[in-house]
């Protein structure tokens, strides 16, 4: 008998120190069922890609408002890779102009959300993915 | 699988830990590899009421230990929700500093129903991260009430947590978690009523029935946040270890440890065993109905239920037993 549970890490890379979203979608996923691993606030993305492993994670979702989200969030996603764990999915949101998501995606972020995005929307997605 | 944990490879640890978690088959056969790899760590559980601020004090402890060359893991327990089975974990927020550091493991996990104070995987995860060569294995248990003693049977030396202005000597003077304590800190020493906190538990103290052979558990006062009295906590751990090993306690803790996790795990396989009775024998639904009908009464059922163990006489037997167990 196996009892697996989706874990996710959410993190916030960068300095910006506005985390009510983060934790607003820590709690939604929380109440979805997920096992949801919080590391606050001014996040290195060498922390937060060790972290995921520690944790065994099978995604790291990222909160960005302060603008550095092209910059930081691809960032994780390659010090994944160097650690071999490409198989942890990443996806992000914050403010982020709707110009940078294709560059962001291109990167290997799987998902964007941005402000007005339904914590339902995230839940689905990351059950359908 | 096996050789990447011995040679400490985070990846293959992180995974193995979520495979006991989850209660894989696959964990069952790699504990039976690993087992004959440890022991060498010293497992310590910091255990104490929410806001206590355990996650500091171990972050404090973490950077202690580094200083030192040792190998630190932790694993911090916070609780499921018992309706949607999700978790918060944020033990990690106050260690992130070593998120980085090769040194350090960290670990959040979820109580998923387990009760104690502990989560089904604390045990096998301090195996798994003692064959993989951690020197120091910290378990940070969810944030207790008076009855979660679980910890101190899993590790050799139990820290309680408090802190001051938590409820008079009367919140002291009950039971349960007191007792498990090896060390006492009042953390947050900065406030008031540390001084009262302290007495508090010297009283406490002074009602055990001691003799001169047993530990005299310390009571530290701790700033964690300022970093304050983590060395003398340190030192208050090695005594206590000095001590387990001078009196021959430790053999006898890990003894009893042995005891314990086997019976933690029959009786685990026994839950699910009558969880599967209960919810899919038709049978023993019917049963429980006329149970709530009051046709027919819940020891009865229970009796018939064990039938298919053999176990239906057992109760026969403890009712000539001296502790009549039924």
């Amino acid at each position: 008998m196996s009892n697996k549970k989706t874990r996710i890490l959410i993190a916030k890379p960068g300095l910006d120190g506005h985390d009510r979203g983060a934790k607003f979608i820590a709690r939604a996923l929380r109440d979805a069922g997920f096992e949801v691993i919080y590391t606050g606030l001014r996040q290195t993305p060498e922390a937060i890609a060790s972290a995921a492993i520690q944790e065994d994670v099978q995604w790291v979702g990222l909160s960005c408002l302060s603008g550095a989200h092209n910059s930081l969030f691809p960032k994780v996603v390659e010090i994944l890779k160097q650690k071999q764990a490409e198989d942890i999915k990443v996806f992000g949101g914050g403010v982020i102009p709707s110009d940078d998501i294709p560059g962001l995606k291109e990167a290997g972020i799987k998902e964007i959300f941005t402000p007005g995005a339904t914590s339902k929307s995230v839940i689905d997605y990351i059950n359908s993915n | 699988m096996v050789q990447k944990i011995l040679a400490g490879d985070i990846r293959s640890i992180a995974r193995a830990i979520t495979l006991a978690e989850n209660e894989d088959y696959q964990a069952v056969e790699l504990m039976r590899s690993l087992y004959s790899h440890t022991g060498k760590a010293y497992l310590v559980g910091i255990t104490g009421p929410p806001g206590g601020g355990k996650s500091t004090l171990v972050d404090r402890m973490i950077a202690y230990y580094r200083k030192l060359d040792l190998k630190v893991a932790v694993i911090g327990i916070d609780p499921s929700s018992t309706f949607t089975g999700g978790a918060l974990l944020g033990d990690r927020v106050r260690m992130q500093a070593h998120a980085t550091d090769s040194g350090v493991f960290i670990r959040s996990m979820g109580s998923r129903g387990h009760l104690g104070g502990l989560a089904v995987a604390t045990a096998d995860s301090a195996k798994i991260l003692d064959a993989a060569g951690y020197d120091i294995i910290i378990f940070e248990t969810v944030g207790i009430g008076q009855s979660e003693i679980e910890v101190a049977s899993q590790v050799d030396t139990t820290v309680l947590v408090t802190v001051p202005g938590l409820g008079d000597d009367i919140q002291v003077l009950k039971a349960g978690t007191m007792e498990i304590a090896d060390i006492f800190v009042v953390n947050k020493a900065d406030r008031d009523g540390v001084e009262k906190s302290v007495m508090a538990i010297e009283q406490l103290l002074s009602t055990w029935d001691m003799t001169e052979d047993d530990f005299v558990p310390p009571i530290l006062k701790v700033t964690a946040k300022d970093n304050i009295g983590i060395g003398e906590l340190a030192q208050a751990i090695e005594q206590h270890k000095k001590y387990l090993h001078d009196s021959g306690k430790f053999e006898v803790r890990r003894r009893n440890r042995a005891v314990t996790e086997v019976h933690t795990l029959i009786l685990n396989q026994l839950d699910k065993w009558a969880h599967d009775k209960m919810t899919k024998d038709i049978t023993t639904r019917d049963n429980i109905e006329e149970v709530y009908l009051k046709f027919i009464d819940p020891h009865t059922v229970a009796r018939e239920a064990l039938r298919e163990l053999e176990l239906e006489t057992m109760w026969d037997k403890w009712g000539q037993g001296a502790d009549g167990g039924g």
